[in-house]
């Protein structure tokens, strides 16, 4: 049957196209098509009288939604199946033309196409999609030919990277190099040589080769380097990606101490410990166990701290009195100190700077999306399972975990469709506002204890033999650090947030407000009071041992933390509760742990240059510690726990109160404040920059050879002006990416609704084929039996004498 | 380097790395033993030596007569050896992820290439575009190539356990399945493609990092 649409001509321009002013006519024929069809639609239900009164309803026009379609023919289902939205995920042949289209665009990017083969590459689409109800395999070989084709005109290292990426077997992938390779080769070969080219082609190609294996190699080489792979994956594999985030996050931060330590191992310590000064004045104290807690003692005249470092040029050629010559074993590589320790000290706070924020910005840039804070039920189903668990009882809780966070989704869903009370909001705002109330009553609380503790410090000195009460103030600022954050946690569970993940970032705000803010009040008493207070001593050392105090005492008591947090609570738990469950791992808590000491190490660099060391020797430590308490004793939190999500939030912590604040303290300390004038390597100056601008004058003074580098020192360093400059066009740029991802959004939602109103065009043609299919059975079936009923007549009429 | 059964060809070797996401280390032995990888105690500390490879892992699936190199590289594993690895033992998908990277006629068995192909798309390294499209294809329980309603809803079902008390209610489970339609289908045919369910999965950066199986 076939319907012929009646679009009635325009008599003015017979070769002008339909405009859209022209739309009634267009819509007229439709509708004098659906008349039609709707008259012809009751003409067969009067035929068919009441025997099928269920069909009235397919006499109906009106596109039906695909749940109301009554089962389709095969036939329909058989062109529902080959639909290339379809096909995508399923038929070899529709990935392989998906694939091939991809290389072209590849191949278009690198050169321009060849005008040989243009004719058959022309339109792709029209030969890869065909309405063909039995798609014959000559087909795919047509399109597998396009595709070996388009691979050969990519280079080896693309189409390697090509096949790669392609969802196909491993054996079909094979055949597909093996046909591209063995063609090129004959189409060199046949080419003919023209001069450099081939040669360079070639070269080319060998050295990708080469430097492609020499890639995997370094790889396969650091992989085999990577510490703990074993151990990180059954943690992984008990526990999951959220656990498993904490200690990755702790192996970033060995990276980081390691950056920081080898270039001041390199050019401070390792320099003076050859060259040692003069011995000191006064005895050596003996060694006692309590030097490793406080730092003091026999170690305090040693590399670890700032005041052992002299302040002069080591290895200075000799300079004879009258003129004569110097021995034949007279040095001749003099080392400037105060230089080399405030440069190293500047340039490796300078490169870990650039890496914090280069890895923070990718991190960034992996766990953003556009619009990711919609669907989050698919998300959930489609994203939240785990494949790396391998227990099967962890398995079973990550079943349990992932039921119960389907059925708060759907809680949450349920709330948000019914209407708000007004009562019930401000109750909830008042809940919280008391809540944060409290726990900044608690954090004033605790900022004013450690203040007046470090007062009584000063006004009671403490003497050369009882430097156990040295540890005090150190002591008073870890249990303070370790108890509020249980107190918050109490405090919590009055309030009821919206989304549990809002809850996990309140709680880290809270814990890190609370631990800034006393590191604040320390960094004030040490360069504010301190300085003043030991105006003849070495303030320096006195800071550096602090900082030393405060980390040592920092691991004990994460040690005692884990201990009773972990394993104690568990033991009660299973004893006295006779509950099975174990504590959860406080994933959040533990992360700003590390954050803490970090930021304490990146402190002290300056007054003791083998902190990092000492952090890195701490870190390795705290992660078998935190392992064995892991496995013993602890479970994956209920929460659910983005783990990209929150990686980019704990680096960016780690970039901007912990090292930003770090890098302010170094600044003042640098800049502002006097040095001690009995120790270290800036005894003489009035500010540590000042080691700085002597050697640049003395630069300016050595000869017009190098006079660019005081001319960049007076210009870029000491004028603000670039400064401003620079601000101002990083915050040009910001804006004009902050206009991007708006207008992307647009865009988005614009693609959206066009798919949607293709999604019922496509609605509308499968009820028209459907319909369509369904006739011609019906007027089949009916030719059937008419057949058989007009042979009986004929048999009948031929039968009557 | 380990017993006869696991010396692989350099231009083999070489070609699996070209081809796949896998390192060399991956695809061949490390340096363990197979004896403490089937007693199963962990290496020692810090120095410890990469966990054994693929191949080993393989060849240890076979019979003892089958497990030299060129048979390896032929013979092919049923379903429910490959399903007692440690590793696919306690995950839901275990039977879907077999079928869909078996080359057999019958989809019951695997070779050593389709495992190979296995653990590239659940590598570290693959793309998140090729482990969408797997994962499209694990999902689509009745290989029709889109997710219809009974396609998720086994998925849920894989998701919150096997027993029956684990289940959700059935109103629960309709309007679950309604509001993944509700965010998902955007041409609103009542299924979701390949290509809404890649819009789906690049909404989330967690992706990539949970479909992962390290061997």
């Amino acid at each position: 049957m076939a319907f012929v649409l009646n679009v009635p001509e325009i008599s003015e321009d017979h070769d002008r196209e339909p405009s859209p002013y022209d739309e009634n006519e267009v819509h007229d024929s439709f509708h004098q098509l659906i008349q039609e069809q709707s008259q012809w639609a009751e003409l067969q239900l009067r035929e068919l009288g009441a025997g099928a009164p269920g069909t009235s309803d397919r006499g109906r026009q009106a596109p039906l939604g695909p749940e109301d379609a009554a089962a389709p023919s095969t036939a329909t289902l058989r062109i529902l199946a080959s639909m290339p939205s379809r096909t995508i995920g399923r038929s070899r042949g529709a990935i392989i033309s998906q694939y091939y289209n991809r290389t072209v665009q590849l191949r278009r990017r690198v050169t321009r196409p060849q005008l040989g083969g243009a004719g058959r590459s022309a339109r792709p689409s029209l030969r890869l999609y065909d309405l063909e109800l039995d798609p014959a395999a000559l087909e795919e070989e047509e399109k597998r030919s396009l595709l070996v084709k388009e691979l050969q005109g990519l280079t080896v290292a693309q189409r390697d990277h090509m096949l790669r990426r392609m969802p196909l077997g491993l054996a079909e992938k094979r055949c597909l190099r093996e046909e591209s390779r063995t063609l090129t080769g004959k189409h060199r070969g046949g080419r003919g040589q023209r001069g450099l080219f081939p040669c360079c082609g070639q070269l080319r190609d060998t050295c990708v080769l080469v430097l492609h294996s020499l890639g995997l190699g370094l790889l396969a080489g650091l992989h085999r380097l990577m510490p703990w792979h074993y151990a990180l994956k059954r943690i992984g594999g008990q526990f999951g990606s959220s656990v498993l985030s904490y200690f990755l996050f702790l192996k970033t931060l060995l990276a980081f101490n390691a950056l920081l330590l080898l270039p001041v191992l390199a050019f401070v310590v390792g320099v003076q410990a050859a060259f040692p000064p003069p011995a000191s004045l006064g005895s050596v104290p003996a060694f006692t166990g309590l030097e490793l807690l406080t730092g003091g003692g026999r170690f305090t005249h040693s590399v670890l701290y700032y005041g052992y470092y002299s302040n002069s040029t080591l290895n200075q050629p000799c300079a004879p009195p009258d003129g004569g010559q110097c021995g034949p074993e007279s040095p001749s590589l003099p080392y400037n100190m105060p230089l080399a320790y405030l440069l190293t000290v500047g340039v490796a706070f300078f490169v870990t700077c650039v890496t914090l924020v280069y890895s923070m910005s990718r991190s960034f840039g992996e766990s953003y999306r556009v619009g990711s804070a919609s669907g989050v039920h698919a998300v959930t189903v489609f994203c939240t399972w785990d494949h790396k668990v391998t227990q099967k009882r962890a398995s079973r809780l990550q079943h349990d975990h992932i039921r119960t966070h389907l059925k708060e989704l759907l809680a949450e869903w349920q709330l948000r469709q019914g209407p708000r009370s007004a009562c019930g909001r401000l109750r909830q705002v008042a809940a919280l506002g008391l809540v944060w109330l409290l726990c900044l009553a608690t954090t004033l609380g605790c900022t004013v204890a450690v203040y007046a503790f470090s007062e009584l410090m000063i006004k009671s000195p403490v003497s050369a033999d009882q430097e156990g009460a040295l540890l005090a103030l150190p002591a008073v600022v870890c249990l303070l650090n370790l108890g509020a954050p249980y107190l918050y946690r109490c405090l919590a569970t009055l309030e009821h947030h919206d989304s549990p993940v809002l809850e996990v970032y309140v709680a880290v705000c809270r814990n890190l407000i609370l631990k800034m803010v006393i590191l604040g009040v320390l960094c004030y008493h040490w360069l504010g009071r301190r300085v003043g207070a030991l105006r003849d001593q070495c303030w320096e050392n006195f800071v550096g041992q602090e900082l030393y105090r405060l980390t040592v005492l920092d691991f004990i008591f994460v040690l005692l933390d884990t201990l009773f947090g972990e394993l104690v609570w568990r033991l009660i738990s299973e004893r006295k509760l006779k509950r099975r469950e174990k504590p959860e791992f406080d994933i959040a808590g533990n992360v700003l742990e590390l954050i803490y000491g970090q930021t304490l190490t990146w402190l002290g660099v300056l007054f003791a240059p083998l902190l990092p060391a000492i952090q890195i020797i701490k870190l390795l430590l705290v992660f078998y510690v935190k392992k064995a308490s892991l496995m013993a004793n602890c479970q994956a939190p209920r929460r659910p726990w983005l783990a990209s999500h929150m990686s980019t939030v704990f680096i960016s912590l780690l970039c901007f109160p912990s090292f930003l604040g770090a890098a302010v303290f170094l600044c003042y300390a640098v800049w502002q404040v006097k040095p001690s004038s009995t120790c270290g390597p800036f005894r003489t100056l009035d500010t540590m920059y000042e080691a700085g601008k002597v050697w640049v004058r003395r630069l300016e003074k050595a000869g017009p050879s190098v006079s660019w580098l005081p001319w960049v020192h007076r210009y870029l360093v000491e004028n603000t002006f670039p400064v401003y400059l620079v601000s101002a066009l990083l915050l040009a740029v910001i804006y004009l990416n902050i206009q991007v991802v708006k207008g992307q959004r647009k865009v988005i939602c614009l693609l959206r609704e066009q798919i949607s109103n293709e999604g019922e065009d496509k609605v509308f043609l499968i009820n028209k084929l459907h319909s369509v299919y369904e006739r011609k059975e019906r007027s089949r079936t009916e030719r059937g039996r008419g057949a058989p009923a007009e042979t009986q007549n004929v048999s009948r009429s031929s039968g009557r004498p | 380097m380990g017993g006869s059964g696991s010396r692989l060809s350099k231009e083999l070797l070489a070609e699996y790395q070209d081809l796949t996401f896998l390192t060399k280390q991956e695809i061949i032995l490390g340096a363990p033993d197979a004896h403490r990888r089937a007693t199963s105690q962990p290496p020692p500390g810090l120095g410890a030596p990469l966990a054994p490879a693929a191949h080993r892992r393989f060849c240890e699936l076979l019979p003892q007569e089958h497990r030299s190199m060129e048979e390896s590289l032929q013979i092919r594993v049923s379903l429910e050896q490959i399903l007692s690895l440690p590793e696919l033992k306690a995950n839901p998908f275990k039977e879907r992820i077999c079928k869909v990277f078996s080359t057999s006629p019958a989809r019951d068995s695997l070779s050593f290439e389709d495992f190979l192909d296995l653990l590239s798309v659940f590598s570290d390294t693959a793309t998140p575009d090729i482990k969408s499209h797997y994962a499209f294809r694990i999902f689509d329980f009745d290989d029709d190539g889109t997710l219809n309603r009974e396609d998720l809803s086994q998925l849920v079902n894989c998701l919150t356990g096997q027993g029956e008390d684990t289940r959700l209610s059935a109103s629960e489970m309709k309007q679950l399945i309604d509001n993944i339609l509700e965010e998902s289908d955007i041409d609103r045919d009542g299924t979701i493609n390949l290509s809404e369910f890649q819009h789906v999965i690049s909404r989330s950066p967690d992706f990539a990092s949970s479909f992962k199986i390290v061997l």
